[in-house]
């Protein structure tokens, strides 16, 4: 158990470290893919923390996302701040948020908490464009910066890698144990002592606080921010069927999904742009039917088939 | 003040019936259906292509939307969802199954309509001006409303009534009870479904004469009827009703009075204000 | 107030869902170190008085409190934390985990706390206690009905609770599982551990039980010791019907 635990680490390590030399070896087309993929690497890793172990369906990616984003566009072009500033400032205003919401919906059954969700992202872009509209007379915001895409990916690795090493001491601490206890049945928890609520309201917190960030990172790519824009309810779904392909019950596993997906997302986009969202749900289907555990879980059932045989 | 309170409750009937459909799927059926808006909006485009293409009346479309819809979610129930049932081991697990299968579905419905009807849908049907007590609206709300209330009244008393109603209100109870008494839980899982999915398209049918829509709208009106079902108690239909009108009422007010795009965020507030202080329904009983 | 040492205090308890009453104006106390077992008809309302102790339902009229202190306001995992265990009606494990993490949970939650190296231990010696340590890395899908009871008591066990709540532990055993399962219990009650059972098994509860409540639709009908309350008439009415009486 334990010497797994560290190889895991170390294999960590050695992904990050090559992958922090993509920018070097390739440019244009295929490191603006690769700051796609660390995008979703980092926002399916941590949604992997609170929703792999509890089952919560969390969709709220996309709110805080934008959360992050837009405070960073608001901030650099209504109030001449420093982008620096702002990117502090978006994951602890993403954090609260989450734990507001968490506070509200996670006391009760999980359908309540994935409805709530659900239109979490457009409600909060029809919240901030009356306000915008209303009292701020702007519409867009500028986010002028020095970063190009290598920088953003550079981030954008730092904060992936920072969000597993938490994963995996998360997943060997106490909190990580209550929440699959949590996951396993939530009436037992209570009764062997856990206070369940709090457990998953500081997960998602957790949650919430690194796709403000991420979505603060990737503020700079876009220039020009207006809420339709990163307010994108798109994004929650994607997340989630990424971290699902992959295999939610490792911390590894999106890993696994985000990389395929994003490529050939990229490619429906680019030659069916008309039925990306048909693809979308084709992909939901394949996962409830034919990868419940994603192509982690297929591997691994694989491998001890594998193992009984021989 | 007099015209909010006329339209909120003219909106408020078809809401109610909505909600009312998404009751029975999740209240009996015990599958909490996501693709429901989208159910809602496949029945709005048919009633928007037969009126547009050959002048059906949407009266005559709802005649026969409605068993169409029955039988099409009969069959989504029999062949997607009863492998999902079958499969799980607890309540908890078919609920994730059934939001992510759901979930896809609703998608792939999306990517259709689209597909079919890109941009709004609307069309001009019986915008005859009507006065109803001082107020001015236009008479197709007042259709949708009455015949909303005439769906939704025989389904109530169809339910109270009847004796294959009595059977479904005892799997809504508990599937387990039901079972003992001789009551086949699967077929009559799959018929409350299929009903609700029937009642939803109607819905849609009725919506789309006075509001205009388009093909990636449905998860709006999911959510509403979701609201309303929570904030109505699961499985209670006078709550439903009195949520409905609830929703209808605060979010005609809200757009009238503050702005048409704080709907959505109008019916969030109340939904927090739900789950903060009676998450158990209006009406509901405390202790589970 | 008979008991000065009452270390469990049920007082005028009633609990209601809706219209129905399901348990009414209960009293009883336990004493440390007693074992009493709580005995009734089907649908009497003994599991519903079981879940109010744990904080699984609150009470809705009438309060339980614990060496003196009271505990129906408090959730669940306050009253576990506090230092009562109990166990479901219906065997609960958590399904995607291992034996001994199952056991586990009670240990690092629970009653006292415990982590890492002190916690596995604590749970292999609950696993040993109740004679299966050897299974400690099978998954729990592969356990009989008597190894599933037994791994939930020793997820209880190892909460180190001061009161133990047995729901039905001896329910669906067949007869040498039954053997297993009333030693195990009578060496429990040879620790001179506080327990509450409630038990359909009335040679257990005979052999077992210092003291008995019986309750009969929602109300206590008679308490006192096992011999007694089986030959009370009311009792007996009330399993048997009014023809038999």
């Amino acid at each position: 158990m334990k010497p797994a635990g560290m190889s895991e680490l170390v294999w960590a390590a050695v992904l990050v470290f090559v992958a922090a030399f993509l920018p070097w070896m390739v440019n244009g087309y295929w490191l603006s893919i690769g700051v796609t993929a660390m995008m979703y690497i980092a926002l399916s890793t941590s949604w992997v923390m609170f929703s792999g172990p509890t089952h919560y369906i969390s969709l709220a990616t996309g709110a805080f996302f934008g959360v992050g984003g837009y405070l960073v566009g608001a901030g650099m072009s209504d109030y001449q701040q420093s982008f620096w500033l702002m990117a502090v400032i978006a994951p602890i205003v993403g954090a609260i948020l989450a734990a507001l919401i968490g506070f509200a919906t996670l006391r009760l059954s999980g359908v309540y908490f994935v409805i709530f969700t659900l239109g979490l992202a457009e409600m909060i872009r029809n919240v901030v464009s009356w306000v915008q509209n209303n009292f701020l007379g702007s519409r867009g915001l500028y986010v002028l910066t020095d970063f190009r895409d290598q920088h953003i990916y550079w981030m954008l690795l730092a904060v992936a890698a920072v969000v597993y090493l938490l994963g995996w001491f998360i997943s060997r601490s106490r909190i990580g144990f209550a929440l699959r206890i949590i996951g396993g049945d939530e009436t037992v928890a209570r009764h062997v002592g856990i206070n369940t609520a709090t457990a998953k309201v500081i997960l998602f917190t957790t949650t919430g606080f690194f796709a403000a960030l991420v979505g603060a990172i990737i503020a700079p790519r876009w220039s020009y921010i207006e809420p339709n824009q990163v307010f994108s309810p798109q994004l929650s779904f994607l997340v989630v069927i990424m971290a699902l392909l992959g295999g939610a019950g490792r911390l590894w596993g999106p890993l696994v999904g985000v990389i395929p997906f994003t490529i050939l997302w990229e490619w429906v986009a680019i030659q069916f742009p008309n039925q990306s969202t048909l693809f979308l749900g084709l992909c939901f289907l394949l996962i409830v039917y034919a990868l419940p555990h994603g192509m982690v879980g297929r591997i691994e059932e694989l491998r001890a088939r594998m193992r009984r045989g021989a | 003040m007099l015209d909010i309170v006329v339209s909120g409750l003219l909106l408020s009937g078809t809401y109610a019936l909505v909600a009312m459909g998404l009751n029975l799927q999740y209240g009996v059926a015990r599958i909490m259906n996501l693709a429901n808006g989208e159910i809602l909006i496949l029945g709005a485009l048919a009633s928007f292509w037969f009126y547009t293409t050959s002048q059906v009346s949407p009266l005559l479309t709802l005649v026969f939307i409605t068993p169409a819809s029955f039988v099409v979610n009969w069959l989504i129930y029999r062949f997607l969802l009863t492998p999902l049932v079958r499969r799980a081991k607890t309540q908890g697990a078919l609920e994730v199954d059934s939001i992510l299968a759901t979930f896809g579905m609703s998608f792939i419905i999306i990517g259709i309509v689209v597909s079919i009807e890109g941009g709004f849908f609307a069309y001009n049907f019986l915008l005859d001006p009507i006065s109803i007590i001082g107020s001015t609206t236009s008479l197709n709300r007042l259709v949708a409303f009455v015949i909303a209330c005439a769906i939704g009244l025989a389904l109530y008393l169809w339910l109270n009534l009847s004796r294959s109603g009595v059977a479904v209100r005892a799997v809504s109870v508990s599937t387990e009870a039901a079972g003992l008494v001789g009551i086949n839980v699967p077929r009559v899982s799959a018929f409350a479904f299929a009903l609700g999915g029937a009642i939803t398209a109607a819905g849609g049918v009725l919506i789309s004469t006075f509001i205009t829509l388009d093909g990636s709208i449905g998860v709006v009106f999911t959510l509403k009827a979701l609201i309303i079902v929570i904030m109505g108690g699961v499985g209670d239909v006078r709550g439903a009703i009195v949520a409905a009108l609830i929703l209808g009422l605060v979010e005609t007010a809200v757009a009238t009075l503050i702005d048409p795009g704080l709907t959505l965020a109008a019916a969030y507030l109340m939904f927090i204000l739900v789950l903060l202080f009676r998450p158990e329904g209006l009406f509901g009983r405390r202790a589970t | 107030m008979r008991q000065s040492g009452a270390i469990l205090s049920v007082k005028g308890v009633t609990k209601r869902f809706g219209g129905l009453v399901a348990v009414s104006n209960m009293s009883f106390d336990v004493a440390e170190h007693e074992m009493v077992g709580v005995i009734g008809p089907n649908g009497s309302g003994k599991t519903t008085m079981m879940n109010m102790i744990s904080g699984a339902f609150k009470p809705s009229e009438g309060r339980i409190s614990m060496k003196g202190r009271v505990i129906s306001d408090l959730p669940a995992q306050r009253i576990a934390r506090e230092g009562v265990g109990r166990t479901f009606q219906l065997v609960r494990l958590l399904p995607g985990l291992s034996v001994l993490e199952n056991v586990k949970a009670g240990a690092v939650f629970g009653h006292r706390k415990r982590w890492g190296r002190e916690a596995d231990d604590f749970a292999h010696d609950m696993l040993d206690r109740v004679g299966l340590d050897a299974m400690s890395h099978a998954p729990v899908s592969s356990l009989t009905y008597i190894d599933q009871k037994r791994v939930e008591l020793a997820r209880t066990l190892a909460g180190e609770p001061e009161i133990l709540l047995l729901d039905e532990w001896l329910a669906g055993l067949n007869p040498t599982e039954l053997e297993t399962g009333v030693e195990l219990i009578h060496a429990l009650r040879d620790e001179g551990r506080t327990v509450v059972m409630v038990e359909h098994v009335m040679d257990a509860i005979r052999s077992l039980c210092d003291r008995c409540v019986v309750m009969s639709s929602g109300a206590k009908i008679a308490e006192g010791s096992p011999d007694e309350v089986l030959s009370n008439r009311e009792v007996i009415r009330a399993y048997l019907g009014d023809d038999d009486a």
